[in-house]
């Protein structure tokens, strides 16, 4: 079994509809009903972000997201799956449950 | 010794795909299996002019390999695991049909979705077609350096997110061998209609593999339509390949071909694979109408003979399954048979294509005939700006200076 992270991209800052909610719970039932799950959130704006540099001994504090892409990452799931054509499907059904583009990668490790 | 070198490229050709992926189940390791599988076959170049050709070249390859391979995880001390399995595994007999679940499994990890495209390509024609890195890197004008790293990258893919190397999952078999026969299809056009200024304008050994391996999936996936019908595509159009440029170098357009020049055999056999398609009575998809329709034009055997009304009705059960401009725009030329150039050229004009060669060029050709030849020119330069094609740009500048002087 590999666990997978789907982060879910996404461009504006309009929350999910509630039509939205509804399937991607419909999803997050099935991921547990079939053994896939493993954690899945939202996350608040990239607005909300805050980062961090403690390497030179004394943090840092910056406001704001490292990035500042079009695209921004508004939830995840994390996954578990045999393999990546299933791992695919899921992704693909993340998708279209939660209505937006999602990227999948592999954690790292057997 | 020329003897000796055709019997190495045959074995190759028979046998590359087979080893790569019986070594690639075996290995666990794609990128193992294509450098052990190249070993083996630089060893038969040293040793079959010494000993002589072996009773079973394939079975002798595969022997050599694994030796390559086990020697090689022997001295890679930090993947002794893999030592282990790959020992373990070396005594395994072959299942019954796996070799041909090997290629198949080869083909569908090699077109995976996960991969960009040109990668699928890439990939596709070094590790089942087995042409060399300097030679795809020809075949599409990258450099060969480019051409390694594109392969690498790949490779790298497929192991960082663990692709898997097997068939796909039942549901996903339609979408996957969809996927395959894309790539395929990709790789026979980039022959049949080469781009690039420095290009020959017709690639034989691209349209010639796009062939051997579409026949190889065939041969792995008989009951498949789509595959059928793509090769009866292929053939029909390779057909023609020797008609379709001049001494001059020019693209000669199907009007004007010299139909004596047709390869009558592949025309017999895409018939074949065409006929046995209708009679299957299962809705044809893409490939099996475009089959199809070149099926109609490879039975006429003068140009007046062809049968425009079925051409145009084909052209509309395919735009049922993909109502794209382009489909339309080739609809309008059969259409311009049939109805005539003033009907033909209102639809063109319709169509969203003003960055694609081939619709300047066809719309050159209705104005042209129109009489309207001021129009004609300006889209035939349109259309000699845009198209990457040397024997089709040579023939847009004589159509266009054919026309009277401005």
């Amino acid at each position: 079994m590999t666990q997978y992270l789907i982060s879910v991209l996404h461009d504006s800052s309009e929350l999910a509809t509630d039509d939205e909610m509804a399937a991607i719970d419909v999803f997050n039932e099935q991921l547990q009903a079939d053994g896939h799950w493993v954690f899945a959130s939202g996350l608040a704006s990239p607005g909300s972000a805050t980062v961090i540099d403690a390497r030179g001994g004394e943090a840092v504090f910056t406001d704001g997201p490292y990035l500042e892409s079009k695209e921004h990452i508004i939830g995840f799931w994390i996954i578990e799956a045999p393999h990546l054509d299933l791992a695919l499907r899921l992704a693909a059904q993340g998708s279209k449950s939660c209505n937006r583009r999602v990227e999948l990668r592999p954690f790292l490790g057997e | 010794m020329t003897g000796l070198d055709d019997v190495i490229t045959r074995v190759h050709r028979a046998e590359w795909a087979r080893l790569v992926a019986t070594l690639a189940r075996r290995l666990g390791d794609l990128d193992l299996a294509e450098e052990t599988a190249a070993e083996a076959f630089a060893a038969a170049v040293e040793h079959w002019p010494v000993d002589g050709v072996p009773p079973n070249p394939g079975a002798w390859l595969t022997t050599t390999a694994y030796r390559k391979a086990v020697d090689r995880l022997r001295r890679e001390v930090r993947r002794a695991d893999k030592h282990r399995e790959a020992l373990m595994l070396f005594d395994t007999p072959d299942p019954p049909g796996a070799i041909e679940d090997d290629r198949l499994r080869l083909v569908f990890t090699c077109c995976h979705p996960a991969l960009a495209m040109e990668a699928r390509i890439a990939l596709t024609l070094r590790m089942v077609g087995g042409l060399t890195v300097p030679e795809i890197a020809r075949a599409f004008l990258v450099q060969e350096t480019a051409m390694g790293q594109r392969i690498t990258r790949a490779k790298a893919k497929i192991k960082a997110a663990r692709i898997p190397y097997g068939v796909p999952l039942r549901e996903d078999i339609p979408a996957r061998v969809t996927g395959v026969l894309a790539v395929l299809y990709l790789i026979f056009n980039e022959g049949y209609l080469a781009s690039g200024p420095e290009k020959e304008a017709v690639r034989a050994d691209l349209t010639a593999e796009a062939i051997r391996l579409t026949r190889l999936v065939r041969a792995l996936l008989p009951a498949d339509g789509e595959t059928a019908g793509l090769l009866a595509l292929m053939l029909l159009t390779e057909a023609r390949r020797a008609a379709r440029v001049a001494v001059s170098g020019e693209l000669v357009n199907l009007a004007d071909q010299d139909r004596g020049a047709w390869d009558r055999a592949l025309i017999a056999e895409g018939h074949a694979l065409v006929r046995a398609r209708l009679a299957s009575g299962q809705a044809p998809g893409r490939y099996q109408i475009l089959a199809a329709i070149n099926a109609v034009h490879t039975d006429a055997r003068d140009v007046r003979d062809t049968d425009w009304s079925q051409v145009v009705a084909l052209y509309d059960q395919l735009l049922r399954l993909d109502p794209s401009p382009i489909v339309r725009l080739n609809r309008a030329i059969a259409v311009a048979e049939l109805d005539g150039p003033q009907v033909a050229l209102a639809e063109v004009d319709a169509l969203p294509l003003a960055g694609y060669h081939a619709y300047h060029a066809t719309r050159a050709e209705l104005l042209r005939r129109l009489g309207r030849s001021a129009q004609a020119r300006s889209a035939y330069d349109q259309a000699i700006e845009l198209t990457g094609n040397t024997a089709e740009r040579a023939y847009l500048i004589r159509r266009r200076d054919q026309l009277a002087g401005r």
